[in-house]
């Protein structure tokens, strides 16, 4: 680490320059001003290399103040290695108070997931993505992707996702499901499972995307139209765990991670962790609300 | 229809199309009568100039002349895919009546080319996506118009192949794997899809062996009858000009040199290269 004293001292607040951090902060505005419109920053260096989360690293840096309670997530584990080094980058560099709960936590920074646990007005979540762009998979050229976009024109993802069902039978997209934001830009969710997609929609939360390796920003404001993008007769839906259930607190309504054992035995557990201590604490977490899980409450 | 000056479908006015720096007198040192599209001052090309013509609702158009001499780049610049110096496109179709299509947003000529337009290339690498299915293509089409139902794309496409004769068992096949008139033939399902009041067709049967020539005017042919689309059909050859249209521009060097009814020009050519160009076919 740092070896020299007079620079450990001399680094600012939330290690970002002042001037840097208000370039971040400007393109956010713009960002939330135009929902789902990616908006190119500087995408400065940071002391970890860039596509290991650096997008959500300058989106949180540019917005953490003192009094801020930072979670941070990785694949809704509070515990892996990623999550574990930015939360003591971040502290180190802030001194802020950071939590595992999701509940307190004001800024929540994750990879690949949205908390199992429902978000509220106060709270601002930060993504790390790795590829903002929606329709690279139709078109690799980024100048034409930015003037489909300004176009709207979209029929070239359609085709792809008729294309999937029609050689698959489904549309065969887990992670990273396109959705259309506020009826205007197709955007990628980074990549989430489709269970957290749904909890896009009319979010409470201020939800902020940071690509660091591709230099793009992009917001969805509170209480915006997200809709994954389907077919009048093929639908959207999130994933199925059906005939499975966490091992540790037998909950079925919740995105499941797969277990191997060294005996070969199978088991799955809830993904989200901080959610999967409170269950198991037995405190009532409340979960999102949104129509696909109602439907399985209904079906079950 | 009855055609008089009034109920035209496109009206195209002035359009030029000169590729490079050109000066005030490109136009003027360019042209059949030095046979040359190259300003002699500025090295500039006249790809075309000075354009006019209607074309009538239910009415094929045929636009021949030898290579080079402006027929595609006219039918490219009405589809928007070129750029065009100058001119004005009045297409009489709501809400673009009294607008000049050519200077709408790029978002607009989208539109109108999406739900009023068709088009045929000569390769048909231009007009399909060699990576999706040849349903997928046709669905492109459709969805660019607004539907958004599989079960009814399906169904449409499978009906549009089945017009124009291409199995509908090979629906879910990529075109990669058909024959070249197979292509052509899903490029034509393809354009026709959303049943545009106008279609392009540009050199639609070169490089096809001629039993599939003869197939795909045949097809063309019934189409339009079916259909009742205008055409304007770009071509080098007279004996699809003579099967397709009922009237036709004769090009050279950037300028219309004759128009007229189709017959009347194969049989009474006036212009020289006309009679140059009927005589070396006939």
């Amino acid at each position: 680490m740092i070896e020299d004293k007079k620079y450990e001292t001399q680094y600012r607040f939330a290690f970002i320059d002042e001037a840097t951090k208000k370039e971040i902060r400007r393109k956010l505005l713009k960002a939330i001003a135009v929902p789902g419109y990616q908006v190119p920053y500087s995408s400065p260096e940071m002391p970890i290399a860039r596509g290991w989360g650096t997008g959500g690293l300058h989106v949180t840096l540019a917005i953490i103040g003192p009094t801020d309670i930072f979670k941070i997530i990785d694949q809704g584990s509070d515990a892996s290695v990623n999550a574990c080094n930015l939360r003591n980058f971040v502290q180190t560099m802030t001194g802020v108070e950071t939590t595992l709960d999701t509940q307190k936590a004001t800024i929540i920074q994750t990879r690949h997931r949205i908390t199992e646990e429902a978000l509220s007005t106060h709270q601002i979540f930060v993504y790390q993505v790795p590829q903002p762009e929606p329709l690279r998979s139709v078109e690799r050229y980024e100048n034409k992707t930015r003037q489909m976009h300004a176009e709207a024109d979209y029929a070239k993802m359609w085709v792809s996702l008729y294309e999937q069902y029609v050689r698959h039978g489904d549309i065969m997209m887990g992670a990273g499901y396109p959705v259309k934001v506020n009826g205007r830009y197709i955007m990628a969710p980074s990549p989430i499972p489709k269970w957290d997609v749904p909890n896009l929609n009319n979010s409470k939360a201020i939800h902020l995307f940071g690509a660091g390796r591709e230099k793009r920003l992009y917001a969805v404001p509170p209480f915006t139209k997200v809709e994954p993008l389907e077919f009048e007769d093929i639908k959207f839906h999130i994933e199925d765990f059906k005939g499975t259930a966490c091992f540790r607190t037998g909950n079925t309504k919740a995105f499941l991670d797969e277990l191997y054992y060294d005996d070969g035995s199978k088991h799955f557990v809830i993904n989200d962790s901080n959610y999967l201590d409170k269950l198991v604490q037995k405190e009532n977490p409340i979960q999102h609300n949104n129509h696909y899980l109602n439907q399985l409450d209904n079906e079950a | 229809m009855k055609h008089n000056s009034e109920n035209w479908l496109l009206k195209v006015e002035g359009l030029t199309k000169i590729y490079g720096t050109a000066n005030a007198n490109s136009i003027a040192k360019t042209g059949p009568e030095l046979d040359t599209n190259i300003c002699p001052e500025t090295g500039s090309i006249v790809a075309c100039a000075d354009i006019n013509f209607e074309l009538y609702p239910g009415e094929v158009l045929g636009i021949v002349g030898e290579s080079g001499s402006g027929k595609s780049t006219i039918v490219k610049m009405l589809y928007f895919d070129l750029e065009q110096t100058s001119g004005t496109v009045l297409f009489n179709k709501a809400p673009y009546v009294g607008k000049n299509i050519l200077e709408q947003t790029s978002r607009t000529k989208r539109q109108i080319r999406n739900h009023l337009m068709g088009m045929v290339y000569q390769n048909p690498r231009d007009g399909l996506n060699f990576k999706f299915t040849s349903g997928g293509n046709i669905a492109e089409k459709l969805i660019m118009a607004g539907n958004y139902h599989v079960g009814n794309i399906r169904e449409k496409a499978t009906d549009l192949l089945h017009k124009t004769e291409v199995p509908t068992l090979r629906l879910d096949d990529l075109p990669a794997h058909f024959s070249g008139g197979m292509q052509q033939r899903v490029q034509i399902s393809k354009a026709i899809s959303n049943q545009p009041p106008l279609l392009f067709l540009d050199e639609v049967t070169t490089g096809l062996d001629v039993s599939v020539q003869a197939k795909v005017l045949d097809l063309i042919r019934v189409l339009q009858q079916e259909l009742g689309v205008a055409m304007i059909v770009v071509s080098h050859d007279l004996s699809v000009i003579r099967m397709l249209t009922d009237r036709t521009l004769v090009m050279k060097n950037g300028r219309i040199v004759e128009k007229g009814l189709t017959d009347q020009i194969l049989q009474d050519p006036q212009h020289p290269y006309t009679q140059l160009l009927v005589s070396s076919i006939l």
